[in-house]
């Protein structure tokens, strides 16, 4: 457990059991809004509980503190996840999700970073956060202490989005740098909008590609908390250059219906669809708690 | 008098670009938080004196325009202030990068397109900044400033070190004769009045406001008294002033180095229209692409120099 007092720390056991009330909230949000991306948000949810559970130092009571490590949502589209996770981390009262994309709402449809804490980019047009992400590490080099680099970088892009030039414009540069402040993870769903990422056109073979442009590049799986953390401190120990970490996902995982299904990329569910979510995630849930020893798991961390 | 001044041994004159390359360089020794992002053209835009000097607040992204707008997004959101160089036409035509990553993200990024209009001369039109302008004024939030002259470049530089916003700076390659006297003020948003005049209003920007003066000089011969008012500021625009003008002399012509659609022309018009409706006539590149030549072969073709624009003022008051 980490015992720096700007880190959420929290036990595998209670980031599993967040995670299911996590997809719940998203898709509540989501179906209230009537529009979104539940495949996308699903398939990255576990990788943004890991990283402001225990793996980012930061303040969600001062969301703008200088050495804050940032987290930047290339993937704009899978939002929903994104305000669903600060939220439980304090950073605004879960009361605010249902606004999701309504008229007047800070949680606008794609990130908008002058409207809400905690969101360090305003992102939606793919390939653009990632380069965003490259010129904050550059900031943190340029402001580095004999302690070391004033913060540490994460940016989460997606599949579709790799085929974005720029992408690969950024993947050039960081390792020029030498950003081993920056980590870019990939939320690997292999699917988007118009179909499978392999028939839209494909990235593999998707690792060596990274090798080549001089990343280190660690695979993990992206629902597995104990896989995902393992993967980030492979990043952190990773001296000289940036760390490429390939998320293997599902799109849609914890609803069964919406598992590997495209067709749920950017469609939102119907109330009945979403009762039958949350049946399913809440049935999950107890049977999760009634094997794990978890014990105190509201007394961990500092949730709201 | 008033074409493009010819790079000549012993001339006063100085390109925009390189009095920005100047102010860079002579801010930095104070402005820790200044930082320089380049697309491969630090020689062309004169970012190079800055790098030589500042090597680790110097950014040499390569020939990746969008990366490069990104990155200064990143490094501004940290707490720096990025001048981020490039051609106009290359830097401007990542549009989607200055709305999204530089204008939504509310960064204090200065994107610096070197190389406007045709005044570039011999490369042609793949190089000339001739869009930029209408591009920038688009998007909401973004300032757009063009220099007429050394003085005002080094102001609107130092000015742009502490503006809260993204912004535009828009630099010519040609060296600019000085409009603007020793001691000169740059105020972001306030035109300049360089002539007093009652009959027509010539209402100038970046390369063409020496020839604007002259061509007014060129008027009086004729008897006719023409104001010309300097726009360094593009966006926002000095209503005020311009709706004065406007009142006072009943007609205006907007002279630029850029396409006629959305540059300075159009701005003028959309301001008056609500402000002061009275006659204008835009003139600058009249909706059609550039070419190559020399920049004097061109100002003239284009009648962006003082005769040309004196001839499109006495056509105007017919």
């Amino acid at each position: 457990m980490p015992k720096d007092p700007d880190m959420l720390p929290e036990s595998l056991e209670s980031l599993k059991l967040r995670a299911f009330d996590l997809r719940i909230d998203n898709l509540t949000a989501i179906t209230a809004a009537a529009s979104g991306h539940p495949g996308g948000t699903l398939s990255a949810m576990d990788i943004m509980q890991a990283l402001f559970f225990g793996e980012m130092r930061h303040r969600p009571a001062d969301p703008h503190w200088a050495e804050r490590d940032r987290f930047v949502l290339s993937k704009g589209h899978a939002v929903p996840a994104l305000y669903t996770v600060l939220a439980h981390a304090g950073y605004f009262s879960r009361d605010l999700l249902p606004t999701l994309r309504r008229l007047g709402s800070p949680l606008q449809g794609h990130p908008a970073n002058f409207l809400l804490p905690g969101i360090e980019a305003s992102t939606g047009s793919l390939g653009q956060g990632f380069s965003i992400a490259i010129g904050m590490a550059l900031a943190s080099k340029l402001d580095k202490t004999p302690d070391g680099d004033k913060f540490r970088v994460y940016a989460l892009i997606g599949d579709g989005e790799s085929q974005e030039g720029q992408i690969w414009e950024a993947a050039m540069a960081a390792p020029k740098y030498k950003l081993d402040n920056l980590v870019v993870i990939l939320d690997h769903n292999k699917g988007q909008i118009d179909g499978f990422v392999d028939e839209v056109m494909s990235l593999n073979p998707i690792a060596d590609k990274w090798r080549a442009f001089n990343w280190h590049v660690v695979t993990c799986d992206g629902h597995d908390y104990t896989s995902i953390r393992a993967a980030l401190a492979e990043a952190r120990a990773t001296k000289g250059k940036p760390t490429f970490i390939l998320a293997e996902t599902t799109k849609g995982k914890g609803v069964s219906f919406m598992e590997g299904k495209v067709g749920w990329h950017g469609v939102a569910p119907t109330q009945a669809q979403l009762e039958d979510a949350v049946k399913e995630l809440n049935a999950a849930k107890a049977a999760f708690e009634s094997t794990a020893t978890v014990g105190a798991v509201g007394a961990v961390g500092r949730t709201n | 008098m008033g074409a493009p001044v010819k790079n000549e041994p012993g001339s006063t004159a100085v390109a925009s670009r390189d009095a920005f390359g100047d102010a860079l360089v002579r801010l930095g020794e104070t402005h820790p938080e200044l930082v320089v992002l380049e697309a491969d053209l630090s020689e062309s835009t004169r970012s190079k004196k800055f790098a030589k000097k500042f090597p680790n607040r110097f950014f040499q992204m390569g020939i990746a325009e969008a990366n490069m707008l990104g990155a200064a997004a990143g490094l501004s959101l940290a707490g720096k202030v990025p001048f981020c160089c490039s051609f106009a036409c290359f830097v401007t035509s990542r549009f989607d990068q200055v709305r999204m990553s530089v204008c939504y993200s509310a960064t204090n990024v200065r994107i610096v397109g070197s190389h406007a209009g045709v005044g570039i001369g011999e490369d042609g039109y793949s190089q000339m900044g001739l869009e930029d302008i209408a591009l920038m004024r688009s998007i909401p939030t973004m300032t757009v400033i063009q220099p007429a002259d050394d003085l005002e470049t080094a102001g609107a530089v130092e000015a742009l070190l502490t503006h809260k916003g993204p912004a535009f700076l828009r630099t010519t390659r040609q060296k600019l004769e000085r409009v603007n006297k020793e001691g000169y003020k740059f105020e972001l948003g306030k035109g300049v009045t360089l002539v007093d005049g009652k009959d027509l209003t010539i209402v100038a920007t970046g390369g063409t406001v020496g020839p604007a003066v002259h061509a007014a000089a060129l008027l009086a011969k004729d008897g006719v008294s023409a104001r010309v008012i300097n726009i360094h500021t593009i966006k926002p625009l000095d209503v005020p002033l311009l709706a004065k003008a406007a009142r006072e002399t009943k007609r205006i012509l907007t002279v630029e180095d850029h396409q006629i659609t959305g540059g300075l022309g159009g701005a003028v018009c959309e301001a008056l229209a609500d402000a002061e409706p009275v006659r204008i006539r835009r003139h600058g590149v009249l909706d059609v692409f550039g070419e190559s030549g020399t920049p004097e072969g061109l100002y003239k073709h284009f009648k962006l120099d003082a005769d040309g624009i004196a001839e499109v003022a006495r056509d105007f008051l017919k």
